[in-house]
């Protein structure tokens, strides 16, 4: 028998303390795990979702809103701009690469992005099936639409008016898909792709229907959503921009900073949680330290006789501090399964399919929590093993019980 | 062969003791005997090598145990001295067959299965390897200690009043283990007691 057996014996001995202590544990692990988990998660999907985009450009409106919508397909776009101003955009010396975005229709929620080949170079798209579209009408849908909505190449659909609901549907045209995109693990996975000829038509006038579509007077004038822009030189940072949004009737806004600024607005709620999470991690370092040093009144005789048996004072300090290092690591890869599982069910139950959470991602922040558990277990055990030193053998055993 | 020397004692803010010397053969058998408050206790500890004496030495088998770093003198107990304590200090987490399989991994020896079955068998025990220390009687708990010091074949095995807590039937019992036990074991055997139900079994004394 070594001392490992000796300590889970014990340990079993007081089930619903041990228990306790490790729930504490494991609880403050747990959400300190989530925490890892949902920020590094999001930060890396906003980082990959707008790696290669250093500008986007549309209409006048909140900043963020224009990102949200442009590169994370998430908000509503803040509405139209002339295509006429867009062209003399990206033809500006500046811009090395500019990508026009038509936004407005939807399949079942996934968003239908009329755009042209730029799209394909600037997100480094790689087909798995068919070809990507060429003609009006056609579409090239991503990963996950593919498996969501079980569309093939060749199978046809029509598009929804709006964003979300598929409340009123353009019966006319149908699209057809051509081709279907590898997993890119990024938002693309979500869209449905077209040129931006088959959202116009659309929205162009219906004949047989005599209502007036209130897109008709954008169709007349050739409107696009937005541009993401690519520059030509990172000196155009801070001209650019401003040119843009002092000279036209546009605005620009910088992925970079209006995640940063979204991440500082959320970032104090996670500080609190964090210390939340720290918090209670010290009180269960608390509760084990009481457990131990309550029970070493009751272990003394143990000890003893343990000592008497030919254990040395070393091989019992560790006895106690493996007992209170079982608790606490145990308690953390506890907490660090629910951290994945609990991101794994909110991942399950979150609406938006493009900043999906998901539990079977692992951060090297995770190894910490171990060391964490590790720490917080040496902590509250060192003072109740010190005290196997003093325990005086002789006297503990000739005393009555 | 035990022998102790010129043997003090001087508790802190306490008794100055002072013990005549004392040579134990092998397979002897010696009660201590002495009122409470003679340093009977006092006695056995040193001995056991629990408790350091102020001044003189104690050799088991050549081996002068205070001269060990504590350490060594925790191994060497483990391996040389089996106590039998007056109560049976069980630890209650380990059923019996562990219980006394812990004297042999404390003290670094080789487990022995075979050994512990025939033990806790000659002690009446076969049955309560499983059980745990809270469902066994106070006279099995222990014979369970006897067995438990006996595990590592000591050279010396030493009880501290182990009848002090029993009835005349379990007393008697314990007493004829000990004795039997110890000549079975080949080890020496002195038992400290005061207990009159004690003395008519073992011929040498050793009076404080």
């Amino acid at each position: 028998m070594n001392i490992l057996k000796l300590s889970t014996k014990n340990l079993l001995r007081n089930k619903l303390t041990t228990f306790l202590n490790i729930i504490l544990v494991a609880f403050g692990i747990a959400i300190l795990s989530i925490l890892f988990l949902a920020s590094t998660q999001i930060g890396n999907k906003l980082e990959q979702n707008a790696k290669d985009i250093d500008l986007v450009v549309g209409a006048k409106g909140s900043p963020l809103q224009l990102i949200l919508s442009s590169i994370y397909h998430i908000d509503f776009p803040t509405g139209n701009i002339p295509l006429k101003d867009a062209t003399e955009l990206m033809q500006n010396p500046m811009v090395k690469k500019a990508v026009p975005l038509a936004l407005g229709d939807n399949y079942q929620g996934y968003r239908i992005v009329g755009t042209d080949s730029g799209f394909v170079g600037l997100y480094g798209l790689k087909l798995s099936a068919g070809k990507f579209w060429s003609k009006d009408l056609e579409a090239t849908i991503g990963s996950t639409v593919a498996a969501e909505a079980k569309l093939k190449v060749g199978d046809k659909f029509f598009g929804a008016h709006g964003l979300s609901d598929a409340s009123d549907e353009h019966k006319h045209h149908a699209y057809t898909v051509t081709g279907i995109l590898q997993i890119q693990g990024n938002v693309t996975d979500n869209l449905i792709l077209t040129n931006i000829g088959s959202v116009y038509k659309m929205h162009e006038p219906d004949h047989d229907d005599h209502d007036v579509h209130p897109e008709e007077a954008e169709i007349d004038n050739k409107e696009i959503t937005s541009i993401l822009i690519q520059y030509r030189s990172p000196m155009s940072v801070v001209i650019f921009p401003r040119m843009v949004n002092q000279s036209t009737n546009m605005q620009a806004a910088s992925p970079a900073m209006e995640s940063a600024r979204l991440f500082s607005l959320i970032g104090v709620g996670i500080e609190t949680l964090k210390w939340f999470a720290v918090l209670i991690m010290a009180i269960s370092a608390m509760s084990v330290f009481i457990s131990l040093y309550n029970s070493m009144k009751e272990k003394k005789y143990d000890l003893a006789i343990m000592r008497c048996l030919g254990a040395s004072k070393s091989k019992l300090f560790f006895l106690v501090m493996i007992e209170g290092l079982l608790i606490t690591v145990s308690g953390a890869i506890l907490g660090l399964f629910i951290g994945h599982l609990a991101i794994q069910i909110i991942g399950m139950y979150q609406e938006s399919a493009q900043a999906r959470l998901t539990g079977l991602y692992f951060v090297n922040d995770e190894f910490y929590l171990i060391i964490a558990g590790l720490f917080i277990g040496i902590i509250a055990s060192i003072i109740p093993a010190l005290q196997t030193y003093r325990v005086d053998i002789a006297r503990t055993l000739s005393k009555d019980k | 062969m035990i022998s102790i020397q010129s043997l003090t004692h001087q508790y802190q803010n306490g008794p100055n003791l002072n013990f005549t010397d004392w040579e134990i053969q092998d397979e002897e058998q010696w009660l201590l005997l002495g009122a409470s408050g003679s340093g009977k206790s006092t006695l056995l500890n040193i001995v056991s090598g629990l408790l350091k004496p102020t001044s003189g030495s104690v050799k088991l088998n050549g081996t002068e145990i205070y001269s060990l770093s504590l350490k060594d003198m925790d191994r060497f107990r483990g391996q040389n001295i089996g106590i039998v304590f007056q109560k049976p200090h069980l630890i209650k987490s380990l059923n019996i067959y562990d219980n006394v399989a812990l004297a042999s991994s404390l003290a670094g020896i080789k487990l022995d299965k075979a050994r512990i079955f025939s033990l806790l068998a000659s002690l009446g025990l076969e049955n309560k390897k499983r059980n745990f220390p809270d469902e066994l009687s106070q006279g099995q708990l222990q014979r369970v200690s006897i067995a438990r010091a006996l595990l590592n074949n000591p050279s010396l095995l030493i009880a501290d009043e182990p009848t002090s807590s029993l009835d005349d039937e379990n007393a008697e019992n314990v007493i004829d283990i000990l004795t039997e036990q110890a000549k079975e074991n080949h080890a020496s055997l002195v038992i400290a007691t005061h207990d009159k139900r004690v003395r008519n079994r073992i011929s040498k004394e050793y009076l404080l």
